[in-house]
């Protein structure tokens, strides 16, 4: 076959990707700001997306804070490592690792419920039935997911840096003989609260990737029990692949001066 | 025609390189129920999808009671929309919400009414199908398939519409259960005086509720006609389905060893 077909055919394919994701994103943003609004479920996808997402995040925030402590003292010079241990844990978990890892770990989760709920809703006409009782699928679904997402995630990040920062802490006063007050002191002293917000920043932002994936690919899903599983793998691999793209660009942005 | 409920006028659609609907013209008169007979794949659930905007079809016009409703902004869209109700050909019940909740939804979400008095309302259109109130408490899983096509069809005359749509009414169910749906669907329309549009292949369900028949074959409506003249239509087609053989006009795309 000829090359330049195939080609052209992958940049076809990905543009119309790109621009089917960009109109449904428009439109779930503008249902977001436009009634009725459905606070019950907003509440009830607060409540799967955050609540019964903190055991995941929080091992996995602590078990990084306590690895990062371990590399950073075999790494590093053992003269001062007490002070450098304390700080680099706390900018590297606040800044870096509990959003982005707290974000992966939750794309994980909940973009792959997420699209294999809404999913077999669109297989078995659910969606559809939702337009013929006068709901609009987006405000109903779409919508409360998103902004369940876009306040948890935060919050959730939030505790994963207190938790990593724990790890830390943990690892350098237990394994490694740090005072335990020397630690606290240095780690106060030296995260500023710049540091934390730029993560919720990201936190936030990873949210609504989270959301929009899970919801683009269970809604475009199609073809019965093997079209709702592409959907699910799907959401997961886009919704983590730009979380780690954004991270990228939001940290090049909050960063730079 | 001024006594068209609905009217479709030249539709057309195609997905990909694949023609569905080739110019489809059809008018239901008000308080009529017609039923669009056709074999798998010629267009029918496009259609019906095309009319409640759920598809946006290529080219053609619309209308329900005489407003074409492929113009319409979003606002009236939902307003027609709410002379809509629908049974699918799954049920496509929410399996996230009791079957009460199920059949009130209309109620709750559409017209806003309080979730007390729509689930009076949704126990009582359950009875009008046979089911008892105790129905109502159980999860749409847990219902037979027959059970789950009569919360359906409560579900689609909860809020008592001008027009209902049946894909497939009696796919997948037994000849008796069948026929239990087929008395159901013609006593509640009476009840309503609804004017409604079926798509079957079921030609013992035809019989029961149709006043008019259409054939549809490769996306156009080839023969329509009452009831009485189905069975002798003069049309080599309509007599090749309504008679069940393989051998005909129409060829089924199947490879012969």
């Amino acid at each position: 076959m000829n090359v330049f077909a195939i080609i052209g055919r992958v940049v076809l394919a990905t543009l119309a990707e790109i621009g089917a994701l960009s109109r449904f994103t428009w439109a779930a943003v503008s249902h977001i700001l436009r009634p009725p609004f459905f606070w019950r479920l907003i509440a009830q996808q607060m409540l799967r997306i955050g609540y019964f997402s903190l055991p995941v995040v929080a091992l996995t925030a602590f078990f990084t804070g306590g690895a990062l402590a371990l590399q950073i003292y075999y790494g590093g010079n053992s003269l001062n490592s007490e002070a450098i241990v304390a700080t680099i844990v706390a900018l590297g978990i606040t800044r870096e690792l509990g959003p982005v890892l707290g974000g992966l770990m939750v794309a994980g989760r909940v973009s792959a419920a997420i699209a294999a709920e809404l999913g077999t809703m669109r297989v078995t006409e659910q969606i559809d039935a939702l337009t013929t009782l006068s709901t609009n699928p987006y405000k109903y679904l779409v919508v409360p997911r998103v902004v369940a997402a876009v306040i948890t995630l935060p919050a959730l990040v939030f505790i994963a840096d207190i938790i990593g920062v724990m790890g830390g802490f943990v690892v350098g006063t237990q394994a490694l003989d740090f005072n335990a007050g020397i630690y606290v002191k240095n780690t106060v002293d030296f995260l500023k609260f710049d540091d934390v917000m730029s993560g919720l920043i990201k936190a936030g932002v990873f949210g609504f990737i989270i959301a929009v994936m899970g919801c683009f690919h269970g809604f475009n899903s199609k073809g019965g029990a093997q079209g709702v599983g592409r959907a699910t793998t799907n959401a997961v691999v886009t919704a983590s692949i730009l979380i780690l793209a954004a991270n990228y660009v939001m940290t090049s942005l909050l960063f730079a001066n | 025609m001024s006594d068209a409920k609905i009217e479709l006028r030249n539709v057309h659609k195609r997905f990909g390189k694949k023609v569905v609907l080739d110019g489809i013209n059809l008018t239901v008169p008000k308080g009529e129920s017609l039923v669009v007979i056709g074999g798998s794949g010629t267009g029918k659930s496009v259609m019906i999808k095309c009319v409640l905007g759920i598809i946006r079809p290529d080219s053609g016009e619309i209308f329900v009671d005489g407003k074409n409703v492929l113009k319409m902004d979003s606002g009236e869209r939902e307003k027609t929309l709410r002379k809509f109700g629908m049974l699918f050909q799954g049920a496509a019940l929410f399996d996230s919400l009791p079957v009460w909740e199920n059949v009130a939804f209309g109620l709750i979400q559409g017209r806003k009414m309080p979730r007390k008095k729509a689930k009076d309302i949704a126990v009582e259109k359950l009875a009008k199908v046979g089911l008892g109130a105790e129905v109502g408490e159980l999860y749409p899983a847990e219902l037979s398939g027959g059970m789950q096509k009569r919360v359906g069809l409560a579900r689609a005359i909860a809020t008592e519409p001008e027009i209902i749509f049946f894909d497939e009414p009696t796919t997948g169910l037994d000849p008796i259960m069948a026929d239990v749906i087929n008395d159901l669907i013609v006593d509640s329309v009476k009840d309503l005086g609804a004017t409604t549009l079926s798509i079957t292949h079921d030609m013992a369900s035809v019989r029961k509720i149709a006043d008019r028949v259409a054939m549809i074959y490769k996306g156009k409506i080839i023969w329509s006609g009452t009831r009485a003249e189905v069975d002798n239509s003069g049309n080599d087609y309509v007599d090749q389905f309504i008679h069940g053989r393989a051998e005909g006009p129409i060829q089924m795309e199947v490879l012969k060893p």
